[in-house]
């Protein structure tokens, strides 16, 4: 007895029953994981590249380095986000009459809730977080963003929410109550087991990560801008990150106080969201949604933004009105907290409250619509060039308006309450989310990677990607509409009636075909890391683009830009061009930088530490952690030595090198 | 393409900046911690919402009037008050310079913090003896979550006041010091603004409900 008591000190409830052997696709998953991750720390061990990785990367405060940090983690997730996607399409496919599928319910709730939460906050937000820390510094001229450590402690500050939810692949279970975990079902009463408080833990420290750095992306627009760049010379992509950073910054304590309360119940035994002593689940719907729609807008901003530089540049046009754009984005941004009720119709807060939220729900559609036709005037008599970019803009027009219109439907609260919790809505949301954010990181990492890597990507591969993903997209999601008018609900693992059957099969195939397009986005990336040299950028300016990121060498020197740009005009770079702007080739002088810092590797482990330790109620270890984080986080306090300078002659070699390329690459264009 | 944009006659705009003035470090950190304080003010909104709704749940429990005692939590407002103050003085001294009377100030702003603290958890002890733990009912769950939020708030920021007093001592008023006491000072009386709506609406309206 003695012993047993002792283990619960020393391990909470971790016990050997935690690891589930007894379940062979996890056993299978676990060794091919262990397996490729053994072999890569191996290969990394051999060919001596943790200095580098260390030094170079993981410590970096270069918001290049961190926005590609962010963008690899995006993808690594979105592998593991669509395994789930495509084991629910399997599945549903095959669970009819006496097949009961190859999932037990244990399993499959496990699977659509870890879909969703992988989806959005390690896939969705990692990629619209890499994509502004990439951009939006070059784009305004500037050196780096406002606070560099706060940037790499935030990137790494997410990395643990996403080491948090993969742990719970293999050690314990990961909540089954669907990607928001509603209140009662999430309380201690209904879900019991450590799914909930992996799912509360992995959302809390990744949100620390998401608000400082949209503290930091906001501060960093705002004080940073080259001069001449007043707001309404910003590009609009910068537009779009300012506006989405404002939701992040207004949203997201929103989501880390309801969580807070969820977690009280669960461990302390207060009564926020219970059923009984005066608690209120509704609380929890409304105020998790109060989050939750500014959500999806912090998601298909930037996405927006993409697609105006995209649509501007390809039609090698200003974009068409950027003021009623910019009014547009503002206007979406005040909309967001109007309409969170939409998503809850349902509750029964009487026709007058749900008349509202419809209205301002169909409100919004006025802006997206006004961005929808300035986009298409861009292109109105522009000289259109269908590179990847543009491909995957011209995809999104098209597919993002039908959602939308699916959408405007789901706002009129009586069919949303035949609609409501269908796979209408399934199809709904995928249809913006895939259509609208996932698209546009595809458009925004296809033009952008020149810039970052001093290559583009090549462009067969990218093609089959983009037909397989958007045919793909098409024929997995349009069953659902059709199976959630016929009344389908969502999250179901089996069902009775054999009508059904074939529209999941139809979706099911349309699962593969995005499987294959993911394939062929992973072999665009190693057949043009191949040819790179045939694919080289030597001009800094591959598209023949408009804003100040291509002003500068592709990759990027640390330093962004030698001499600060000064903007006269919207599409600051086109100016530059038009106005045969010299670029200045000498006078280089010491450029002030932030130094490299470990702080927030460390920091961001000892809050993973934090966060296991509470799941498994292993209290010492917790503290303990804690108590460390206190003291690193102090301790770091009274490093003052913060910055460097690149020297004027290392300022010298680059820029010569890179004027070397500019008339090399001349002379053989002129050959 | 390259049209010159540029009506003949007049001067050729300059498009970078070869003489570049120097950039202050940190210029941006007074806007980030603000935006900072914007976002814990969220927290609060939520926790004072949550208050709002819950404020009449007692569950058949004990009710604002039963347990709240004015007199302490006037003691204690009173605390917090003052060590506002006192934070204050310690940015005048900081404005003059003076490192000796900048670490006193703190050392007795972080002493009211410290009172402030302890009838707090005395307020907290007592209540959960009586029965009236956040357990109880969800008037007192978003009671205790409130309250207990801002203290937690008060606790770092005592733990920030010290390390600051250290950071002086060695370095001095440096620019770099200055600008981390303007963030401590923007935090404490944000604390304090935090506490009168608190002592408002969850005492005072409290005890008249």
């Amino acid at each position: 007895m003695m012993s047993d008591a002792l283990l619960k000190t020393i391990f909470g409830r971790l016990t050997l029953d935690s690891f589930p052997i007894h379940e062979p696709i996890l056993i299978g998953t676990f060794a091919v994981v262990a397996m490729g991750g053994a072999a890569m720390l191996a290969a990394l061990t051999y060919f001596k590249v943790w200095g580098y990785l260390w030094k170079e990367w993981f410590t970096s405060v270069d918001h290049k380095k961190i926005g590609i940090m962010y963008m690899i983690l995006g993808i690594v997730m979105l592998l593991r986000g669509f395994s789930d996607a495509i084991m629910m399409r399997a599945q549903q496919a095959m669970a009819f009459g006496p097949n009961e599928g190859f999932l037990p319910a244990h399993h499959y709730d496990q699977v659509f809730t870890a879909h969703g939460v992988i989806m959005i906050f390690f896939v969705a937000m990692p990629f619209v977080t890499g994509l502004m820390n990439y951009v939006v510094p070059l784009q305004i001229g500037a050196r780096d963003v406002s606070f560099p450590f706060l940037n790499n402690f935030s990137f790494w500050m997410t990395t643990a929410g996403a080491v948090i939810v993969m742990a719970s692949l293999f050690v314990g279970e990961f909540a089954r109550t669907g990607w928001l975990a509603m209140a009662p079902l999430s309380g201690l009463d209904y879900s019991p087991d450590v799914g909930v408080d992996y799912y509360i833990w992995s959302l809390q420290i990744a949100g620390v990560g998401t608000l400082l750095s949209g503290v930091n992306l906001l501060a960093t627009i705002i004080k940073m801008r080259a001069p001449g760049m007043s707001l309404m010379k910003m590009p609009v992509f910068t537009w779009t990150a300012l506006a989405t950073n404002v939701l992040i910054v207004a949203a997201f304590p929103v989501l880390t106080a309801v969580l807070a309360m969820l977690s009280l119940d669960r461990y302390v035994g207060t009564h926020f969201f219970t059923n009984t002593m005066g608690g209120n689940p509704m609380m929890y719907v409304n105020m998790i949604w109060i989050w939750g729609h500014p959500e999806v807008y912090i998601l298909i901003l930037p996405a927006f933004g993409v697609f105006s530089e995209v649509t501007s540049t390809f039609c090698s046009k200003r974009i068409f009105g950027y003021t009623s754009m910019v009014y547009a984005i503002l206007v979406i941004t005040i909309l967001a907290y109007l309409v969170w009720l939409h998503h809850f119709f349902t509750m029964g807060s009487g026709a007058s409250v749900n008349s509202f939220f419809g209205i301002t729900t169909m409100i919004i559609s006025i802006p997206t619509g006004a961005k929808i036709f300035n986009w298409l005037f861009t292109m109105y008599k522009g000289r259109i060039r269908f590179e990847l970019p543009m491909m995957w803009t011209i995809a999104f027009m098209i597919t993002f308006v039908i959602g939308g219109m699916t959408g405007v439907l789901l706002a009129v609260p009586p069919a949303d309450f035949v609609l409501h919790n269908s796979l209408f809505l399934i199809a709904h949301f995928h249809n913006v989310i895939i259509g609208g954010v996932l698209f546009g990181m595809f458009a925004g990492i296809n033009y952008w990677f020149p810039k970052a890597f001093g290559f583009k990507l090549d462009k067969k591969w990218g093609t089959i990607s983009f037909w397989f993903w958007v045919i793909g997209f098409y024929v997995a999601f349009m069953p659902l509409y059709v199976l959630g008018l016929m009344g389908v609900t969502r999250r179901l693992r089996h069902f009775d009636d054999p009508s059904l059957q074939i529209w999941f099969i139809i979706a099911a195939i349309g699962a593969a075909m995005i499987a294959v397009g993911i394939a062929a986005f992973l072999i665009q990336f190693y057949v043009s890391f191949r040819n790179r040299e045939a694919l080289r950028d030597w001009t800094g300016d591959p598209w023949n683009a408009r804003t100040l990121e291509w002003a500068t060498s592709s990759p990027p020197p640390a330093y962004n830009f030698a001499f600060t740009p000064v903007v006269h005009d919207l599409d600051a770079w086109y100016d530059m061009k038009s106005n045969n702007a010299a670029r200045p080739v000498n006078g280089f002088r010491d450029i002030h930088m932030p130094r490299n810092t470990g702080a927030g590797v460390i920091l961001a482990g000892l809050s993973t530490v934090i966060g296991l330790a509470m799941i498994w109620y292993i209290w010492w270890l917790a503290a303990l952690a804690f108590v460390g984080l206190l003291a690193v986080a102090v301790g770091h306090t009274f490093n003052y030595d913060r910055d460097f300078y690149i020297t004027a002659a290392e300022v010298t070699t680059a820029e010569d090198e890179h004027t070397r390329q500019l008339t090399g690459h001349a002379a053989v264009a002129g050959a | 393409m390259s049209e010159a944009t540029i009506p003949p006659g007049t001067q050729a705009p300059v498009f970078y900046e070869t003489d570049e003035h120097h950039h202050d470090a940190g210029g941006s950190t007074m806007l980030g911690f603000w935006l900072y304080l914007m976002s814990d003010c969220l927290i609060f909104a939520m926790l004072f919402a949550a208050y709002g709704v819950y404020g009449g749940s007692y569950a058949g429990g004990p009710q604002p009037h039963e347990i709240f005692e004015l007199p302490l939590v006037a003691l204690n407002t009173s605390m917090l008050l003052l060590s506002s103050i006192t934070y204050g003085f310690a940015m005048l001294a900081m404005n003059d310079g003076k490192v000796r009377a900048v670490q006193g100030w703190l050392a007795i702003t972080g002493l009211f913090g410290l009172a402030f603290l302890s009838i707090e958890l005395y307020e907290f002890s007592t209540l959960i003896q009586e029965g009236a733990g956040p357990q109880r009912s969800a008037f007192l769950s978003s009671f205790f979550t409130l309250v207990g939020t801002h203290g937690l708030h008060v606790t770092f920021g005592i733990i920030w006041l010290v390390t600051l007093m250290v950071q002086v001592g060695r370095k001095g008023l440096i620019a770099a010091n200055q600008r981390r006491l303007q963030c401590l000072s923007l935090f404490w009386h944000f604390l304090d603004v935090i506490w009168i709506g608190v002592f408002t609406f969850v005492y005072l309206l409290g005890v008249l409900r």
